[in-house]
């Protein structure tokens, strides 16, 4: 009795330093003590969880001991990766999270079933079973289809697939789902319930498969988000099967996380769940059927860097062209060359430029420009009337003026960065193509916009270079 | 199908386990106290993530994934039960697997990034002429 209080007792302590790791989490000054609690609350987990089977008679530890030993030794060199590769890093370990709690669930039903435990098999047990083995799993697999199409993997197709029928041929497999899960919860230790269970797994297989295949690239953020916050749920379905109130506190910390952040992507969207996640952008009909045939001014680097050097307020607009490039590190040389000239520089961000959340907070500060000088969207808009510059790195929907005037264009409402307020645009871009959403920018096509086409790396290196060059003569 | 035939052995074992995660009884009153602590863990951390900094919305993410692999909990409970048929223990140690895999790259890597977020430099390093 008193080791079960003890077991009890870390548990306690453990969701205590959970909440205060996410509150560290408020301020970049206190957000690494969050890590620490963080790894101290899951010590404490794991070590109460140990003692609690160890009194009870558990067996096996050395297997536990190889599977932890394994999961570290993988776990390692994931961690390690460039930063430019979190976002597939993230989705694939959403995966394992939902791989997890899918199979943990899948045991614990055929344990309870081969004991024919009725008790076990309560109604609302099975809710919990069914609830923790769908979310598991479709996260896994869609988590897993994530991670690849944002490592670019060769055989998933990188543009939003769509066929006639999507969301009603998804619809009744959920329905079909649904129905198991119903007839399984009312009959758990039928014949059939093995079958019935092991249906409603390879459906949710198949879900995780079917949602993601028709996201594109710059719904990543939301959808990253919604998987965050479906592993989350899925260990606290987890805890609700096991009675285990740290797996619910802990889960609900996730799934609230992830909802949060999927919430403000949508807004920064002016998008709605179900439309990122049933209303495939693809789809969108090309509205460039105007007639006249705009052209880019394109410009070069020594004629940008002389308006710069002029200029009292540069803001740079980065976006996933400038992960893409890797040219964060550039950009810093921009930034310091810019700075010695004792002209303010601030990086506009958007709140889903890149591919996950904070994507471009995260490459930034790892090339050492400090934190003041990355505002967010809400903020850096009232500037942007006074910025002599603003300088687009491969950012392109975020920026593009269609969003607030054009009521027929796709983006129309969605809040963005108002770099054409700037006195002067120049705009890095990889190629003449249109983004992601396949909508023509008109703010390319402004007088005092200008062009420079080229890989972002480079073109922000010859930028770089050429104040470097001029520093001599001040 | 000899996962289907269950073993009157076990049952036993299991008891203890119950046990051991749970305070044993599946009565209503678990099950309102679960839902409690669900719900108000929810608003928590509502509250709490509002408040995390925008800056921090990718370590957020990778931190919370390690968090989530709190997974490893049930994982150990369906691994180390004695007596459970072999396939039951093997579907508990892959999910140790992949949750330690989520905990050790979860933890590191958002330590690693938040290492990165700076202040600016006090005046006179880079910015002075």
């Amino acid at each position: 009795m008193s080791a079960e209080n003890l077991v009890q007792l870390l548990y306690l302590v453990s969701t205590g330093l959970f909440i205060m790791s996410l509150k560290w989490m408020s301020d970049p000054e206190t957000a690494r003590k969050g890590v620490f609690s963080g790894v101290a609350a899951m010590a404490l987990a794991v070590a109460g969880t140990l003692a609690g089977v160890i009194t009870t008679g558990g067996t096996h530890y050395w297997w536990i001991l190889g599977a932890f030993a394994i999961g570290a030794g993988v776990g390692y060199p994931l961690a390690q990766v460039p930063l430019t590769a979190v976002p597939q890093r993230t989705a694939l370990s959403h995966a394992f999270g939902g791989l997890a709690a899918g199979l943990v669930g899948t045991g614990k039903f055929f344990l309870y079933y081969g004991q024919k435990n009725e008790a076990a098999l309560s109604p609302f047990i099975v809710v919990a079973l069914v609830a923790e083995i769908l979310l598991g799993f479709l996260t896994f697999t869609g988590s897993i289809l994530a991670a690849g199409k944002l490592q670019e993997v060769k055989w998933i197709p990188q543009r939003p697939v769509t066929y006639p029928m999507q969301n009603v041929s998804n619809l009744a497999l959920f329905v079909v789902a649904l129905g198991l899960g119903i007839a399984l919860v009312m009959h758990p230790l039928a014949t059939w319930a093995p079958y019935a269970f092991i249906l409603i797994i390879i459906l949710s297989l198949a879900f995780g498969v079917l949602l993601i295949i028709p996201i594109g690239g710059a719904d990543m953020p939301t959808v990253i988000s919604i998987l965050n916050s479906y592993a989350g749920l899925s260990a606290v379905a987890m805890g609700f099967v096991l009675n285990n109130k740290l797996l619910i506190t802990a889960g609900a910390l996730d799934g609230s996380s992830g909802l949060i952040l999927s919430i403000i992507m949508c807004k920064a969207m002016n998008r709605s769940f179900t439309n990122v996640l049933f209303g495939a952008f693809g789809q969108t009909p090309s509205t460039t059927a105007s007639g006249e045939q705009k052209s880019y001014k394109a410009d070069t680097v020594e004629s940008v860097v002389q308006v710069m050097e002029q200029a009292n307020l540069v803001v740079i607009v980065p976006g996933y062209g400038m992960a893409v490039a890797q040219a964060q590190h550039k950009v810093r040389e921009l930034y310091d060359q810019l700075k010695k000239r004792g002209i303010t520089v601030k990086f506009a961000i958007h709140p889903v430029a890149g591919r996950m959340p904070g994507h471009m907070n995260v490459l930034l500060a790892e090339a050492e420009i400090p934190y003041e000088d990355l505002v967010e969207m809400d903020e850096i808009n009232g500037d942007m009337p006074q910025a002599d510059v603003a300088l687009i790195i491969g950012a392109n929907d975020v920026v593009n003026p269609a969003a607030r005037a054009d009521k027929g264009s796709p983006i129309y409402g969605m809040p963005i960065i108002n770099a054409d307020k700037a006195r002067t645009i120049y705009a890095i871009k990889r190629s003449k193509s249109p983004g992601f959403a396949g909508i023509d920018n008109e703010l390319y096509f402004l007088d005092k916009t200008f062009m420079l086409f080229g890989d972002a790396k480079v073109v922000v290196g010859e930028l770089a270079r050429k104040l470097t060059d001029e520093g001599g003569m001040h | 199908m000899n996962f289907l035939e269950s073993s009157a052995a076990t049952s036993q074992t299991n008891a203890h386990l119950a046990a051991n995660a749970s305070s044993g009884g599946h009565g209503q009153l678990d099950l309102m106290g679960a839902l409690f602590v669900f719900m108000l863990a929810t608003f928590i951390g509502v509250m709490v993530v509002q408040r995390v900094s925008r800056l921090l919305h990718t370590p957020l993410m990778s931190l919370t994934n390690a968090i989530s692999a709190i997974a490893v909990v049930g994982a150990i409970i369906v691994s180390a039960g004695k007596d459970y048929p072999i396939y039951i223990t093997a579907l508990g140690l892959v999910a140790i697997f992949c949750s330690t895999t989520n905990i050790v790259s979860g933890f590191l890597i958002t330590d690693r990034m938040l290492k990165m977020f700076k202040k600016r430099e006090p005046a006179g390093k880079g910015a002075a002429k």
